[in-house]
């Protein structure tokens, strides 16, 4: 096989390469002034904090899943979406502070962006309790905002403690299944270590789908076995309630409570899954939805 | 050989302009779409920014407005330029072999499994990199996905090859139904892997398959590097044997052409190629299978012209798209597939409407 040898003497020869360092240069420590007049919020959570706190006049630009409020993507440009960002997109914009989720992407313009002198922040995307207020005090400390940073998180942490005493109070838990879309009469539906998964626990709400890890696409017999007393679905505009009541009709759910008691719950994506500021209301709307008494319930975000 | 190059040269006299002034024609194309690549850009830094840029880094000046200019015009414009360039030559090069080779005009470098291979490498590290592989993956940081993308491209072409061969003789026929076969376990491997994917990483690997050449950087570029050289060299030799396979591999064979070295050497050479660029770039379809005949519209059937020519069209073409895609919704950008098969698929119809499609019937 010495066309194999050859190309595995190519291979390596490549690998060699790649792991040459870089013949441009650094960006010098100088560069980095520390202005946070144009700011470029890439994550809707950090766009919201921003908001909360009160910076919105500072940001440039966000990304496409700055859905809230709704002003930010109709009054600031917007560089795409956050794990398809483009290098040179995104410093046209004249940035010289960049916050992020550390979900932004791809990692080669994450790099170029870091290389580039603008400041660039990583803020810990976590779905729970703790992670909502260290983030926002992470994005309150670099925009200088800490005094508007620690009185956003108090108040956070106290609605979530407030919501860990109502989820004792609850007496029969119920158990929702999240169902993220229907396709081909097939409902993919969130599993444990999903952002749905941690809000349907902070709502005081059992997960249905056990057993599943991740948002997977499940068999009607599968939905069968789950037997949830509600379904969770997200809306995503005025004309989605067509959409939504067909969950209740899959072949797999119309004998389960939820179908029985037509327990429907559908509330807005980026609030229900976002893990920004608004959170414990997100789950104390998810909790009022399902511990309503009987009917469909559609909370409002 | 002269019979057949005489005939070649026969059936192109008619219509055709000569070799020469096609050549002159594509170099001019490239060289301007090239200097354009470095002047556009959604910054709007334009090329007399360049002596600046380059102060900037040579580190006669620290001024932070040169940093900015030797960024994007030395560290993003330029390494992208020669990245699309590499990428559009080495698919519609590949593409052209391929079709020579398997004497088929939807023939595509995704045939001899590279493609598929690497497709499922890719997504092994992309879905398996944050569990299982983790020790294997982590150590490479970003350049796990390329590094991946290439050895899966190139493994597969080898099972495929050893597969194909019986006797030390290797089976175009075979090879083909073979291709077919490894393409179809490769990806029933990543749609286990897919299913088994988080939303994250399933946003990756969508978008990894349509291509893109925004991560562009000089770390790729030195790596691209010595395929280019290679195949440089190598596969303007190979375009005797091809056209001897114009004709039937018998028939090429009675003519004297290494029939057996011909078909392996060009299963390397697309095997590197498609490695490379799928490596650097992730999937762009298209290129290879019609910058090829575009080619031989222009040209005529004879892979002396097929093979370069269609090295610089591929180059100019995939520049022309890249530009597009980092302007048309900047400060976001498409990935370049979609804008190579919007750009293309319609101009591709009108040629073959207009002229037909020749060459290879």
């Amino acid at each position: 096989m010495r066309v194999a040898t050859r190309l595995f003497i190519m291979a390596g020869a490549a690998l060699a390469a790649m792991a040459m360092p870089s013949f441009s240069h650094r960006a010098t420590a100088a560069d980095a002034a520390i202005e946070t007049t144009r700011i470029l919020s890439i994550g809707g959570d950090i766009t919201e904090i921003l908001y909360d706190l009160g910076q919105q006049d500072k940001i440039v630009a966000v990304d496409v899943t700055s859905q809230f409020p709704p002003q930010a993507l109709k009054e600031k440009k917007s560089v795409g979406y956050m794990r398809a960002l483009s290098a040179e997109g995104t410093l046209s914009v004249n940035p010289t502070l960049i916050i992020a989720s550390d979900g932004a992407g791809p990692p080669e313009v994450v790099n170029a962006l870091k290389s580039s002198g603008v400041r660039y922040v990583d803020i810990a995307d976590k779905p729970s309790a703790e992670g909502v207020p260290a983030k926002i005090l992470h994005v309150g400390s670099v925009v200088g905002a800490d005094d508007a940073a620690k009185a956003l998180a108090s108040k956070v942490e106290s609605e979530f403690a407030a919501l860990e005493n109502d989820r004792k109070l609850i007496k029969t838990r119920k158990k929702a299944l999240f169902v993220l879309a229907i396709q081909n009469g097939r409902a993919t539906v969130a599993g444990s270590g999903t952002s749905a998964d941690s809000i349907l626990q902070l709502a005081g709400v059992d997960n249905a789908a056990t057993g599943v890890s991740g948002f997977k696409p499940v068999s009607d017999e599968q939905l069968a076995e789950f037997a949830p007393d509600v379904v969770v679905m997200m809306r995503r505009g005025a004309t989605d309630d067509h959409n939504a009541s067909q969950a209740l009709a899959l072949a797999g759910l119309s004998q389960s409570p939820a179908a029985k008691t037509k327990s429907l719950v559908a509330m807005d994506g980026l609030y229900l899954l976002g893990f920004g500021p608004r959170a414990p209301s997100a789950a104390r709307d998810l909790m009022k939805a399902v511990y309503a008494e009987g009917g469909q319930a559609t909370a409002a975000p | 050989m002269t019979t057949f190059d005489s005939k070649l040269a026969w059936a192109g006299a008619t219509v055709r302009p000569s070799r020469g002034k096609v050549f002159l024609a594509l170099a001019a194309l490239l060289l301007t779409v090239a200097v354009l690549s470095l002047a556009i850009g959604p910054t709007g830094i334009s090329l007399q920014a360049l002596p600046r840029a380059f102060e900037a880094s040579l580190g006669f000046t620290t001024d932070a407005a040169a940093a900015r200019d030797r960024l994007v015009l030395i560290d993003l414009r330029l390494p992208r330029t020669l990245l699309a360039a590499f990428v559009g030559a080495a698919l519609a090069t590949s593409g052209a072999m391929m079709q020579g080779l398997f004497r088929n005009p939807l023939a595509d470098p995704g045939l001899i499994g590279v493609s598929s291979g690497a497709a499922l490498f890719a997504i092994s590290a992309i879905v398996l990199g944050h569990g299982i592989a983790a020790p294997i993956v982590a150590p490479l940081g970003i350049y796990a996905l390329p590094i991946a993308a290439f050895f899966g491209g190139l493994l597969t072409t080898i099972i495929l090859v050893v597969i194909a061969s019986r006797h030390g003789e290797l089976a175009v026929g075979t090879l083909l139904l073979a291709g077919i076969a490894v393409g179809a376990f490769a990806a029933s491997i990543s749609g286990v892997i897919v299913y088994v994917s988080d939303d994250r990483e399933l946003r990756d690997l969508t978008l990894w398959q349509m291509g893109s050449l925004s991560g562009a950087s000089w770390q790729k570029v030195s790596a691209v590097t010595p395929f280019a050289v290679v195949l440089a060299l190598l596969v303007p030799r190979l375009a005797r044997g091809l056209n001897g396979f114009l004709l039937g591999e018998a028939e090429a064979m009675h003519l004297g052409v290494d029939t057996e070295r011909t078909k392996r050497l060009v299963i390397a050479a697309t095997a590197a190629a498609v490695g490379a660029s799928v490596a650097v770039a992730g999937v762009i379809g298209f290129v290879g299978l019609v910058v090829p005949h575009v080619m031989r519209l222009i040209a005529g059937p004879d892979h002396r012209a097929v093979l370069p020519g269609s090295a610089v069209l591929g180059a100019a073409l995939v520049i022309v798209a890249d530009i597009v895609a980092r302007m048309i919704v900047r400060p976001a950008e498409l990935p370049i597939g979609i804008v190579l098969a919007f750009i293309g698929a319609p101009v591709f119809l009108h040629l073959v409407l207009r002229r037909g499609v020749r060459g290879l019937e």
